[in-house]
């Protein structure tokens, strides 16, 4: 657009302004600050020509009437159809969008109480499933041809198997850095053997299953929300009601299984390799043998901890999975409540299993510590 | 460069030779599928279009190739009297900015209420107000009929008419003077799709746009095309006024108008037509 002059569209000579040019969003493109300055100086009183416009359109239409402050000028000279596009600017003008409305005291009030009941709904929306999850149960048992097994081990690689890795690394570097925070205190007190106590308690019954758990909510959880959440926008969830199928049979029952299922056996094998992790460091830093640390292992872990940890595993892998599958199936057809609903199932999730870990931890407070 | 502007859109444009969009040699394949082969297809200044074939026969990738949105296997693409990668970015932008997308299922961002979706890009043109943007915003809005009240309204909202009018109007935003529309009037009753149909009318009349339009709906082609593109055998096998169209010997062609041409024959027949 170099070279381009203000005079090409916009004229002010003795006899009036007079107009010309193209007076479209393109074709006053680059000219429009000096324009806007030009229309800013001219006198409430001037004479228009608009003849000499080859095309207007509604933005150019728009800059003029803003010049006129909102009336037509006196003396205007101008063709039919350029003021029928002035003026259906004009008449615009006057209804005016309306605002978005403004949050006062009473609605702050109101919006606490819609979060509340909100929250009571979700609670009701919760229980609502599980329940619809228990007759399905009773209904599966009733008909055995109906489990839907194919849906069910698909689910368990997705969530099992394809979890392996991630959960592996994680689970080994945290076995690395707790054994070796440990392991600095206890040699000042030359208690290194009772580094297998605290690896394998802690680990074992605590750290294992609350690791997995938040990597599976992040990992999986975060998925099946996303999932259902399309599903429903694309339509295909009504699709399966129209064909009679029961969502909750097809769609939440192999999920809330498979994740039950795949939960404890990835909590043993996090354990494990954390475990491993644990006894590296320790040989570096103790010089703690695999075989001793073998060896002291049951002495000082009772096994009733790894079946508390296996319990807590697939507890909160059920959770999870119908954590996940609560908020997808509220998603709304579009991308804001898809983003929402996620997030919001990622964080309950996490948190309802921190929750229900402390309320393991005093149920259990008398079973597997070694006093 | 911008052609010469006037205010007929019979004569707008004229430095390229006539032609808004032209399509040389197009061949377009997915996989082992060939959807055009050897396509040719050159649409002028102030014609509204219809491009009617059988379902994928890749009338929507056809449109896709002049938005710039896919890139055929071979041919060319000219807008405007350019190629579709002519000239640096800002170029290309500018190009871009000169049509309007009526996408099959109006694409509205769900995030932005009806008047944030309009406003959009004017907003990213950056050389408006505030006070200007709402002003057009406004006026687009009561082009396509809607009442000012349904600004606020989000997307989800909206019944499918409205997305559609309101799709519309942020396709029409930035001035376009190519206008393309995906199926604009599938999924409305009757009544709201013949006021569609009068509404791009209107607008083609008082803005001079060239519209090309993708559409299976005989009663939306006869009432607002003025020609008629013909997709089969994956090439154009007749571009002319519908007229011409339903009186050419094609085996598509045929089974494609069989209950216009009826209706056209009785319609002529009471002097009508």
């Amino acid at each position: 657009m170099a070279g381009r002059a203000l005079d090409e569209v916009f004229v002010a000579g003795a006899s009036g302004i007079r107009l010309a040019g193209d007076w479209t969003l393109r074709g006053l493109d680059g000219l429009l600050p000096a324009l806007r300055r030009a229309l800013a100086a001219v006198p409430a009183d001037a004479n228009w020509s608009l003849r000499s416009i080859r095309r207007m359109d509604s933005f150019g239409a728009m800059l003029l009437w803003q010049a006129w402050g909102g009336r037509w000028p006196v003396a205007l000279d101008a063709d039919e159809a350029q003021r029928a596009i002035i003026g259906r600017i004009g008449k615009v003008t006057a209804a005016a969008l309306p605002m978005p409305p403004r949050i006062s005291a009473a609605d702050a009030v109101a919006l606490l109480g819609a979060r509340l009941l909100g929250f009571v709904d979700h609670l009701g929306g919760f229980v609502a499933l599980l329940g619809r999850l228990v007759l399905d149960l009773a209904h599966l048992l009733r008909h055995p041809r109906d489990w839907p097994l194919l849906e069910i081990s698909a689910n368990l690689f997705k969530v099992g198997a394809k979890a392996m890795p991630v959960s592996a690394l994680v689970g080994f570097l945290i076995g690395v850095v707790l054994s070796y925070l440990s392991a600095l205190q206890l040699r000042t007190f030359g208690a290194d053997a009772f580094i297998v106590n605290i690896l394998g308690m802690g680990i074992i019954r605590e750290l294992g299953p609350v690791l997995v758990s938040v990597l599976v909510a992040g990992r999986s959880g975060s998925a099946m929300t996303a999932q259902l959440g399309v599903m429903r926008v694309t339509e295909e969830i009504d699709a399966l009601a129209a064909m009679g199928v029961s969502r909750s049979l097809r769609l939440v029952l192999p999920k809330v299984v498979a994740l039950t299922l795949a939960m404890p056996l990835l909590v043993l094998w996090t354990s494990a390799i954390a475990l491993f992790g644990g006894w590296v460091s320790a040989w570096v830093e103790l010089d703690i043998s695999l075989h001793f640390f073998l060896q002291a292992l049951p002495d000082a872990v009772p096994v009733a901890n790894l079946y508390i940890g296996l319990a807590k595993g697939a507890v909160f892998g059920f959770l999870i999975a119908l954590i996940a599958c609560h908020f997808g199936l509220r998603v709304q057809p579009d991308t804001e409540s898809l983003s929402t609903h996620t997030t919001a199932s990622v964080v309950a999730a996490i948190t309802v299993v921190i929750l229900v870990d402390a309320v393991f931890a005093i149920a259990t407070r008398s079973i597997g510590l070694p006093l | 460069m911008t052609g010469p502007v006037v205010k007929d859109p019979a004569q707008f444009d004229t430095s390229t030779g006539g032609a808004v969009v032209r399509l040389e040699g197009i061949c377009t394949r997915f996989g082992r599928n060939v959807v055009h082969e050897g396509l040719d297809l050159s649409i002028r200044a102030g014609e509204i279009v219809a491009l009617v074939g059988g379902s994928g026969s890749g009338k929507t990738t056809l449109l896709r190739h002049v938005i710039g949105l896919t890139r055929p296997a071979a041919g060319r693409v000219e807008v405007f009297g350019e190629t579709l990668d002519a000239g640096g970015a800002a170029e290309r932008l500018a190009r871009q900015r000169r049509m309007g997308v009526l996408f099959q299922h109006g694409a509205l961002f769900s995030a932005f209420s009806v008047a944030q979706n309009i406003a959009f890009p004017l907003r990213e043109l950056g050389v408006m107000s505030r006070r200007e943007i709402d002003r057009l915003v406004a006026l687009k809005l009561e082009m396509v009929e809607m009442e000012p009240a349904h600004a606020l309204l989000m997307p989800a909202e909206l019944s499918g008419g409205m997305v559609k009018r309101v799709a519309l109007a942020r396709a029409l935003a930035l001035e376009p003077e190519l206008l393309l529309l995906d199926e604009p009037t599938a999924g409305l009753d009757p009544d709201r799709s013949a006021s569609f149909i009068r509404l791009i009318r209107a607008l083609h009349r008082e803005l001079g746009l060239t519209v090309v339009l993708v559409t299976h709906d005989l009663d939306t082609l006869a009432q607002m095309a003025t020609s008629v593109a013909v997709l089969a055998e994956r090439r154009i096998v007749s571009h002319a006024s519908l007229d011409e169209t339903l009186a050419a010997d094609h085996p598509f062609v045929a089974r494609f108008f069989r209950g216009l041409q009826a209706r056209h024959g009785q319609s002529h027949g009471a002097g009508a037509g």
